[in-house]
């Protein structure tokens, strides 16, 4: 065991020399944190909508103070013409457009039936499929009132749970966890351990009386102290700043993402021992575990909405499952008798990883 | 007439100096041998001749033109040759002819007649169509040379040009050099082979940043009565080391 | 027995090739304990390869490999610790300091502190680094990255001592100096084996073998690889080498003609009658000279023969 020790020791004097990548390893993740928590924001507030009211009535003022009274929509600009409306969408002034039709008071109070049109910029997808259900929402309460029908025979609230005010940030923050832990262990790793194959430095460490697994505990476990740290300053941020909940208990947080560590340095071990050079060394990491951890794993896009087929690839990827455990955690409180399945299945994995690993970690150069 | 010229051409790097006043003299048709210690600024004065790197004090001509003023001209009028062999190794060797011919702007026509000479001139006809990399180490040097002087430069600049080629086929090496002077090139080399000292019509020997010695082989050996350079290389620059 | 004649390291026939290409044709090799011997021979010739099979990094198609009495590729752990190997490419952390640099050398080979710190201050002393002990390696020249990387190799006081190429692209001076330090080496009862494609460092060993294309052309002391040599050598000194060389050239009365530097070796068959042909063709052409007399094939003259008469 005591082989290791100068290894570490090295390999710590490689980071602190190298003060750029550290900056990187620290400043990105929680340079990410504030994107994804306020430039990617995926709660609908304050759209803006053109409204365009032909009818001109005390109803028709009650329709619009219904939308722009909601805080969904802010009322932009009154549109006079039709013409116009096309182009308020190209030059993006607004993403929705109401439009009240002349008789509208009169077809209520004569037919008790009566139709407004809604226009949606749906270039915006994401934005566009929210504003619909909005637009939705505020229509059938408004023609619940109008129709006369003072108490309906069934309530309908909708309650959400865990998140209740919909803040995007409480899924970002584990999830940037999630991806960060698997970028530094795997991506780092990866390289590191190739660095020494390509420089020439490896034939000398394989010279010397060092077992190969020394050689990459060794390597691994300074990275493994930094993906702790880097991790820590994320929750930390998303505690204090972000306000995210910590519901359950963080000593089981801090165990089970060890697990999740060990998988992914299992990544970057096997993918050393595949690559020659830094550089496909990277690129295999940056395929093989970043990507699907960012897009595959339910950490931007839910796995129940993706394909069949990409849902088998996410229930094979560790975020995925390093996901239900901290979001489990933080959010639901969850302790280890729900998040079993996941941990075995992490630690099942790391353990394949790491015989291959070693397996194929060769000792000579042929 | 004089091919390259310096007076006292000097680098500094912050505090250090790489290269401390030098002046010489390099006459056209020339090959002039341009030794010394590892670190003892060899490097950064070829790069200054090449206009690479602006001198800090002095100047230089390199073909009459100032590296001063004009680094950018003097590019056309040089060819340069490290001993890393800056070839693609994916390429065939005709490849690397034509990618040479066209970073030098050469016509089409003019290239195509300057590869059919060089082919000729270092008799690279059997490998027009190997990759480079699966040539042996002396023909990589010879295809190496044939690209520096596809654009006909008055001025070779070649560093360090026969690492690790065995004794044979440096000796082809050095009848090439002397072919090539013996038109008119002028060709400033460096080595650290001291025998290759010896095939240079003159020589200088640096150490800090200075030139140490300079002239022809036989009058350093007879002035510091030394039976070889390496003896008088060895004498000038002695124990102060690195 | 005398240790001296105990074989540090044993080669029969061993074959190795890779990427197609056989980089060690049937060569066979045995280094006695106590010597300096060199692999001398061009980029190519299968030095690299041969060192890195004696280190087990490389696995032979065929033959037997033994150092130090054991196979290193079965037995590579038992002879770890006897081993120092230095590979060509410069193989040390450039990012760590010269002191940095032994200190893991030191800790990787399991050498306890007080130990290393006597170890270290005397390395350092012998190689002159003791100035430069917090410089970082890459800032390091290129004699002194090799006098680090020797250094480092010798943190564990090996009994085989195993050097790729230590001189190559090396000023003179620290060739010199290089081979002084090795010489105290040996001294102290080190085991060598030294490659270089400099053919004049050939006569700094007790033993060499001149190596092209995979396979061993000559091997003994340098005097008996000179003695090899079959013909008899006359040596041109003049001003003119060049057109001297050009002079004696087509002529068919000499074995070969070679150039020198400002000198030019002829090879002929008999001294006497080459000497008064060469002067003959000299003054025909109109070449002074400052003599023409017999002199000693060098291991350059005995090389180039030899990869003449291989080709």
């Amino acid at each position: 065991m005591l082989g290791i020790l100068p290894v570490i020791r090295k390999e710590f004097i490689h980071i602190w020399r190298d003060p750029r990548t550290l900056a990187i390893i620290i400043l990105m993740p929680i340079l990410q944190l504030f994107i994804f928590g306020y430039a990617i924001d995926m709660d609908v507030r304050d759209i803006k909508i053109g409204i365009m009211d032909q009818s001109r009535t005390p109803a028709s003022r009650e329709l619009i103070q219904k939308f722009t009274g909601s805080g969904y929509f802010e009322e932009t600009v009154a549109i006079q013409k039709r013409a116009e409306i096309e182009d308020l969408f190209r030059s993006r002034k607004i993403k929705a457009a109401l439009i009240i039709p002349v008789d509208y008071a009169k077809s209520i109070k004569r037919e008790g039936v009566t139709s407004v049109q809604v226009l949606i910029d749906g270039s915006d997808s994401n934005t566009g499929s929210i504003v619909l259900n909005t637009t939705r929402q505020l229509l059938a309460g408004a023609s619940f009132e109008i129709s006369n029908i003072n108490r309906l025979p069934m309530q309908i609230t909708s309650t959400i749970w865990y998140n209740p005010e919909q803040e995007s940030n409480h899924f970002v923050v584990p999830g940037l966890v999630a991806v960060l832990l698997m970028m530094i262990c795997a991506l780092l790793t990866s390289i590191t351990i190739t660095r020494e194959k390509e420089t020439g430095t490896m034939e000398q460490l394989l010279v010397a009386p060092l077992k190969p697994y020394q050689i990459i505990v060794g390597k691994v476990l300074p990275y493994v102290v930094l993906a702790s740290v880097a991790a820590t300053i994320i929750l930390l941020i998303g505690r204090f700043w972000f306000k995210v909940p910590f519901t359950g208990s963080v000593l089981l947080l801090a165990t089970l993402s060890i697990i999740y560590l060990v998988t992914a340095l299992a990544f970057g071990i096997l993918i050393s021992t595949i690559a020659r050079t830094q550089q496909t060394a990277m690129m295999m990491a940056l395929m093989a575990t970043m990507l699907p951890s960012v897009i595959l794993s339910g950490f931007v896009f839910p796995v129940a909405s993706m394909p069949l087929f990409l849902q088998g690839i996410a229930k094979i990827i560790p975020a995925t499952h390093f996901l239900f455990i901290i979001r489990g955690i933080l959010l639901k409180g969850n302790d280890i008798s729900v998040l079993f399945p996941y941990v075995i299945y992490l630690a099942a994995l790391s353990l394949l990883l790491l015989v291959i690993s070693v397996k194929r970690f060769k000792v000579r150069l042929d | 007439m004089i091919a390259i010229k310096a007076e006292n051409l000097t680098r500094r790097f912050g505090k250090f100096t790489a290269v401390d006043q030098i002046s010489l003299e390099v006459e056209r048709g020339e090959v002039f041998g341009f030794l010394g210690a590892n670190g003892a600024g060899k490097t950064t004065a070829i790069r200054m001749f090449c206009g690479l790197i602006k001198p800090s004090a002095g100047d230089a001509w390199v073909g009459g033109i100032s590296i001063r003023k004009s680094p950018r001209s003097i590019k056309k009028r040089i060819g340069y040759m490290s001993q890393k062999f800056s070839l693609y190794e994916e390429l065939r060797v005709s490849e690397n002819l034509d990618f040479f011919a066209g970073a030098y702007n050469l016509s089409v026509s003019e290239a195509e007649k300057r590869k059919d000479e060089i082919v000729r001139q270092f008799q690279l006809e059997d490998f027009t169509d190997r990759t480079t990399k699966s040539l042996p180490l002396g023909w990589k040097q010879r295809l190496a040379l044939g690209c520096a002087m596809l654009h006909r430069p008055e001025i070779l600049f070649l560093d360090e040009p026969t690492g690790g080629v065995d004794p044979v086929t440096r000796r082809n090496f050095w009848e090439m050099i002397h072919n090539l002077a013996a038109e008119g090139t002028t060709v400033f080399v460096t080595t650290h082979y001291m025998d290759e000292a010896e095939y240079c019509h003159r020589i200088s020997i640096m150490n800090h940043g200075e030139i140490a010695a300079m002239g022809q082989p036989a009058e350093l050996k007879k002035q510091y009565d030394k039976e070889t350079i390496q003896e008088v290389f060895v004498h000038l620059i002695k124990s102060d080391l690195c | 027995m005398n240790a001296m004649d105990t074989p540090v390291i044993l080669v029969e026939d061993l074959v190795k090739s890779y990427d197609q290409v056989s980089a060690v044709k049937s060569l066979d090799l045995e280094v006695v304990s106590g010597a300096m011997y060199g692999l001398i021979g061009p980029d190519g010739a299968g030095k690299t390869t041969l060192l890195r099979v004696l280190c087990g990094l490389l696995t032979p198609d065929s033959g037997e490999v033994q150092v130090l009495g054991f196979n290193p590729i079965t037995e590579l752990a038992r002879i770890k610790d006897a081993i120092g190997y230095m590979p060509q490419r410069f193989s040390l952390y450039p990012d760590l300091s010269v002191a940095e640099n032994m200190r893991f050398f030191a800790d990787i080979y399991r050498i306890p502190k007080q130990e290393r710190i006597e170890r270290t201050e005397r390395l350092m002393q012998f190689s002159r680094l003791e100035p430069f002990k917090d410089r970082m390696a890459h800032a390091l020249s290129g004699g002194m990255k090799q006098k680090l990387a020797l250094s480092c190799t010798l943190m564990h006081t090996p009994k085989l001592l195993i050097l790729d190429e230590p001189t190559t692209g090396v000023d003179p001076v620290s060739r010199v100096e290089f081979w002084n330090i090795l010489r105290e080496l040996k001294d102290q009862g080190v085991t060598i084996l030294v490659t270089t494609p400099y053919m004049d460092e050939a006569s700094l060993c007790d033993r060499a073998a001149l190596m092209y294309d995979g396979k061993i052309l000559a091997e003994g002391t340098p005097d008996q690889i000179t003695e090899r040599y079959p013909n008899k050598l006359i040596r041109v000194i003049t001003e003119e080498a060049h057109s001297a060389a050009e002079a004696l050239k087509p002529n068919e009365a000499f074995e070969s003609v070679e150039l020198y530097g400002d000198r030019v070796h002829v090879a002929v068959r008999e001294t006497a009658r080459g000497i008064d042909l060469i002067k003959e063709l000299l003054g025909r052409n109109n070449v002074t000279y400052d003599s023409v007399a017999k002199c000693e094939p060098h291991l350059e003259d005995i090389f180039v023969h030899l990869v003449k008469q291989e080709e």
